[in-house]
């Protein structure tokens, strides 16, 4: 396996060979580092994607082939890196973060404005790039790796550290403006630094501040996002504006009963009710036309990558692979969280894609990359090392 | 590059905190996991019936089908009303993103003129079922329809749809007799069954359209349409078909009604014809007409104004509202009055020293002729229009007879079955002057009725159906406009019909005629010169109405003012005397030239009526009238 060479020597330290001469036999999955759990969940839930975006894209096999490309390019990415060893990360966490923010501070001073919003980066005719989505990894990797010097608990002067580490690349995100990715940025690196041992007193202290930063928040907000809020708060106030998403996707989902009105047969999603019904609104499609127990069962189906995620990264032998493994993880079930808390009405619309559900190549893209992270972590344990 | 990691860090202790952080993410993960469930039972289960029922009426919309409104056809199967496919534009407000850029993009592309937009705003405006489409304009021309296609994307909740739009072929001739259909407007919007108007735009405002209402319009369908969010209809799911009104059949001849408007020739006037037998309407014309077609689509403002300030009133129907003096028109009515009370009989007579006083009285009541007429019998007392013949008859009878006489004829009340609006007039008594001016009946008032003047008014149609009804030697058949409604015949005997007239000798009917038919065949006949030529056997009576004022607010010049002032001409006739075809009354606003005027033109319509093959030159009618204005006699 030349990717297992290849990673080997890009290892920080000389891999010791097996004690007492018992040589023993790796697997298939150990050689190319992947978690065969991890990798088939994933598999399973982005096959079922596909079913419900065809479903979702108006029956359109276009969308679905588009999609199948993208989930393969992301494999692949997921692949190269999981041969990475964790010291890689490590050494080049602050390189990722500090091209992030120089790319941040590009997209906010010449970006391509789309959706109302700076977002994107664009070299003409080679790619468009959303240099907010990489920094979804690389603020975690950075703050991971900053606290990997530090003792922990970490000290008060490694916590603004971090703070002022996070706020950099959230500001910019924020004043894309994306309200979403900022804080999805802001709550990846934040993770972190739970996961390092936060002090209590601390953490109720920052959530006091924080509360008392909503005013200010409020006052910062743009048009659109106050809307948002306040829609959120009372959708039927503005049915047919700002109100429409989230009553259509509500009736999508409520009409759908226990077990939904069948593939395909969804009224609200096939009648384009539905906003978005295929990327950001695509749970209320799987909701419309498989009901709660085709609900139960993608929730469950996440559970249970969330669930293996966390066993890997409590099975990571230092520090930085458990605070990037733990973050990646639990980055992952706020996606999911906050997605379907959106669509079922319990959470204000921020814009949040479904991982590896809803149409995009992007987000599948960097969530893909955090699992082959979380799988090199997984993957590259010093065996044997007690 | 970062430093290497510190050695001395204490591993165990990170690996503990790290532990019980894990642990409680966990537990926070399966809190929000649960919370997500909890919200999908919520939604799925518990709120389930609302959102399906919610969802069901995002789908479904249940669209009105109009029917079409039924044709209207004269009494020989020739089109008066149609239904000319238009195109409207239409309006739903709910699904329009920005209303004022949406009415100024079609402001724009339909190059309103300027007058129009304001309408054309307030009508999107207006009061509407929700989802219900707004009819913003009717009648689009092809090129509108072009320009609207082209930009369609551009305009949300704004369709095109093809109507039916009613229109009148000879709208001028008939606007009067049919009426015309209008947009539905907001007091009637109210009053309406919403379901069976659910998409009709038009209703009947006036006329045959107004009285026949229910029957042309039909019942509304409906049809259950699923849609997507946008509106647009993806297929139907079900529909009941809409009933079209029903055709109605006329007792009008359109022909006759043609005549009948052209020898009026543009002047003020009225003529309605009546088949005595059958109560139909022949013709029933008032001038000046108008274009009803425009008021189907909506009037402009400029021409409306143009008709409401014409001082020749088109808008007002004097066939069945125009209130006037029936002059010495009603003498036979009088004369039959006598016969019927036994005030008189067909021999009796008088002496006419040219005048009539009452006892105790010295103001004399004059004959139009000074020096009177001698003896004169009944018959007498026609062909020459003797006025102190009717003023000792009304005398005799005495106004309370009188008017329970007149009444049996059907003066001062409705008579026609289905005549939108008609007018009643007035046949004056003891009880209406003491309501009206609470005053005593004078004697001498008789004597004024007893001629057809002072209070006494009468329409044009209560004219035609009295002298209907003496030719039909007083058997009532009810005046009607409507021969057939769809395929069922309006029945000759319609409720409320009045009683019939008997007289002790049937024989004395012919006596009348006699003297009806020496209005125009006698040698000293007031309308003698109408009788030249007649190729049949006619009945009739000249009447003169003097015109007292003109209304205070209407300014003439002093040419206007002089033709204004003149006597309006009225002529009643019916013929062939053995077997009354035809009865009809012309009235001649100030025609100035004697009754003869109207004669000529009764003689014109009962002509055109019975000698089938040769119908009157309107031509050479104009030549006579012209002739006889050269030559002004009294009536």
């Amino acid at each position: 396996m030349p990717w297992h060479y290849l990673a080997r020597s890009m290892r920080g330290y000389p891999v010791r060979p097996p004690e007492s001469g018992i040589a023993r036999r790796k697997s298939i999955w150990e050689r190319i580092h992947l978690d065969p759990w991890l990798l088939g969940l994933l598999l399973v839930l982005m096959g079922s994607g596909l079913i419900v975006l065809y479903s979702a894209s108006g029956q359109s096999i276009d969308a679905v082939i588009a999609q199948s490309v993208r989930f393969c390019i992301a494999l692949v990415v997921m692949v190269i890196i999981a041969q990475f060893s964790p010291s890689t990360f490590l050494r080049f966490a602050p390189l990722a973060y500090g091209i992030g923010v120089a790319m941040l501070v590009a997209v906010d001073v010449f970006g391509d404005v789309g959706m109302g919003a700076k977002r994107w980066l664009v070299i003409p005719g080679v790619i468009r790039f959303q240099p907010s989505e990489m920094m979804k990894l690389a603020a975690p990797l950075m703050v991971a790796a900053y606290l990997n010097r530090c003792e922990l608990p970490p000290r008060l002067r490694d916590i603004l550290v971090c703070g002022v580490i996070i706020g950099v690349p959230v500001v910019l995100t924020a004043i894309q403006p994306d309200l979403g990715t900022s804080l999805l940025v802001a709550s990846a690196a934040l993770i972190v630094v739970l996961l390092a041992g936060l002090s209590w007193r601390l953490i109720g202290f920052i959530t006091a501040l924080g509360a008392a930063g909503v005013p200010v928040l409020w006052m910062n907000m743009h048009n659109y996002q106050r809307q948002r809020v306040l829609t959120f708060l009372n959708p039927e106030s503005d049915p047919l504006g700002s109100g429409w998403n989230i009553i259509q996707s509500t009736t999508a989902i409520g009409s759908g009963g226990l077990w939904g009105k069948g593939w395909l047969q969804g009224t609200q999603s096939q009648l384009e009710f539905l906003p978005e019904r295929h990327t950001d609104f695509i749970i209320a499609v799987l909701g419309e036309e498989f009901g709660l127990v085709g609900m139960l069962v993608l929730l469950c189906l996440y559970l249970l990558i969330v669930s293996r995620g966390v066993w890997m990264a409590s099975a990571a032998q230092d520090t930085f692979g458990r605070l990037v493994a733990g973050s990646i993880i639990l980055t992952f079930f706020i996606y999911v969280f906050v997605n379907m808390g959106m669509v079922s009405g319990i959470l204000p619309v921020v814009g949040v894609p479904l991982p590896l559900v809803s149409f995009g190549g992007t987000s599948s893209v960097t969530l893909l990359a955090g699992f082959g992270i979380l799988m090199s972590i997984h993957a590259h344990r010093r065996l044997l090392s007690r | 590059m970062l430093k290497r990691p510190n050695t001395l860090k204490n591993s165990e202790q990170e690996l503990r905190i790290f532990r019980v952080r894990a642990l409680l993410a966990v537990l926070v993960v399966l809190t929000l996991a649960c919370l997500l469930t909890g919200r999908l039972i919520y939604l799925q289960i518990v709120q389930h019936d609302m959102y399906s029922t919610r969802s069901e009426n995002n789908r479904v919309r249940v669209e009105p089908l109009p029917p079409n409104r039924g044709l209207i056809y004269d009494r020989n199967g020739v089109l008066l009303a149609e239904n000319r496919p238009t195109y409207n534009l239409t309006l739903v407000r709910e699904r329009v993103d920005n209303l004022d850029e949406t009415l100024a993009l079609l402001v724009e592309l339909l190059e309103l003129p300027e007058e129009e937009i304001e309408a054309f705003n307030v009508r999107s405006r207006q009061r509407q079922r929700p989802f219900q489409p707004a009819l913003l304009t009717s009648d689009l021309s092809e090129d509108q329809i072009a320009r609207l296609a082209v930009n369609r994307h551009r305009l949300p909740g704004v369709e095109i749809e093809a109507q039916p739009l009613r229109f009148y072929p000879d709208a001028e001739i008939m606007a009067h007799a049919l009426g015309y259909v209008g947009r539905i407007n907001v007091e009637e919007m109210e009053t309406l069954d919403a379901g069976r108007y659910a998409g009709t735009h038009f209703i009947g405002k006036t006329g045959i359209e107004r009285f026949y209402e229910e029957e042309l319009h039909g019942e509304a369908g409906l049809r259950k349409v699923e849609t997507n969010a946008r509106g647009r209809v993806l297929r139907e799911l079900g529909r009941t078909d809409p009933v079209p009104g029903e055709n109605l059949t006329l007792t009008l001849d359109k022909s006759l009604q043609m005549l009948a408007y052209e020898l009026l020739d543009g002047r003020r006037g009225s003529i309605v014809a009546i088949a005595p037998a059958t109560g139909e309407i022949l013709a029933m014309v008032s001038t000046p007409g108008f274009d009803s077609n425009q008021f189907v689509t909506g009037i402009d403002v400029a021409s409306y104004r143009g008709l409401q300030e014409d001082l020749d009133l088109p808008l007002f129907n004097r066939a069945t509202r125009g209130h006037y003096p029936p002059g010495s028109t009603i003498k036979p009515f009088l004369a039959l009055a006598g016969l019927v009370e036994g005030v008189i009989t067909p021999d009796s007579t008088i002496n006419d020293p040219g005048y009539y006083q009452l006892p105790n009285d010295s103001r004399r009541y004059r004959n139009w002729l000074r020096w009177g007429h001698g003896r004169v019998d009944m018959e007498r007392s026609l062909a020459v229009s003797n006025n102190t013949y009717y003023y000792t008859l009304a005398h005799d009878l005495g106004i309370d007879n009188l008017h329970k006489q007149m009444s049996n004829f059907g003066f001062g009340q409705r008579v026609a079955h289905d005549v939108q609006g008609e007018s009643g007039a007035l046949m004056p008594s003891r009880d209406w002057k003491r309501g009206r001016f609470n005053q005593p009946w004078y004697p001498g008032e008789t004597l004024s009725v007893g001629i057809g003047q002072g209070y006494w008014q009468v329409t044009p149609l209560q004219l035609a159906s009295a002298t209907a009804t003496l030719a039909n030697r007083g058997h009532w058949v009810k005046p009607r406009l409507a021969r057939r409604i769809g395929d069922t015949p309006v029945p000759l005997d319609l409720p409320d019909t009045l009683d019939d007239i008997q007289l002790a000798n049937d024989n004395w009917w012919n006596r009348v005629f006699s003297g009806m038919e020496k209005v125009i065949s006698g040698t000293e006949g007031t309308a003698r010169r109408t009788g030249v030529g007649l190729e049949y056997r006619m009945g009739g009576k000249s009447g003169t109405a003097q015109v007292f004022s003109l209304g205070q607010d209407q300014r003439y010049n002093a040419d206007e003012l002089a033709e204004r002032l003149r006597d309006h001409a009225l002529f009643i006739a019916f013929a062939p005397i053995e077997n009354p075809k035809i009865a009809v009354s012309v009235i001649v606003e100030n025609a100035g030239g004697g009754s003869t005027h109207a004669a000529h033109l009764a003689r014109a319509m009962t002509d055109a009526w019975l000698l089938e093959d040769e119908a009157p030159d309107v031509e050479e009618v104009r030549e006579v009238l012209e002739e006889d204005n050269a030559n002004v006699e009294g009536n």
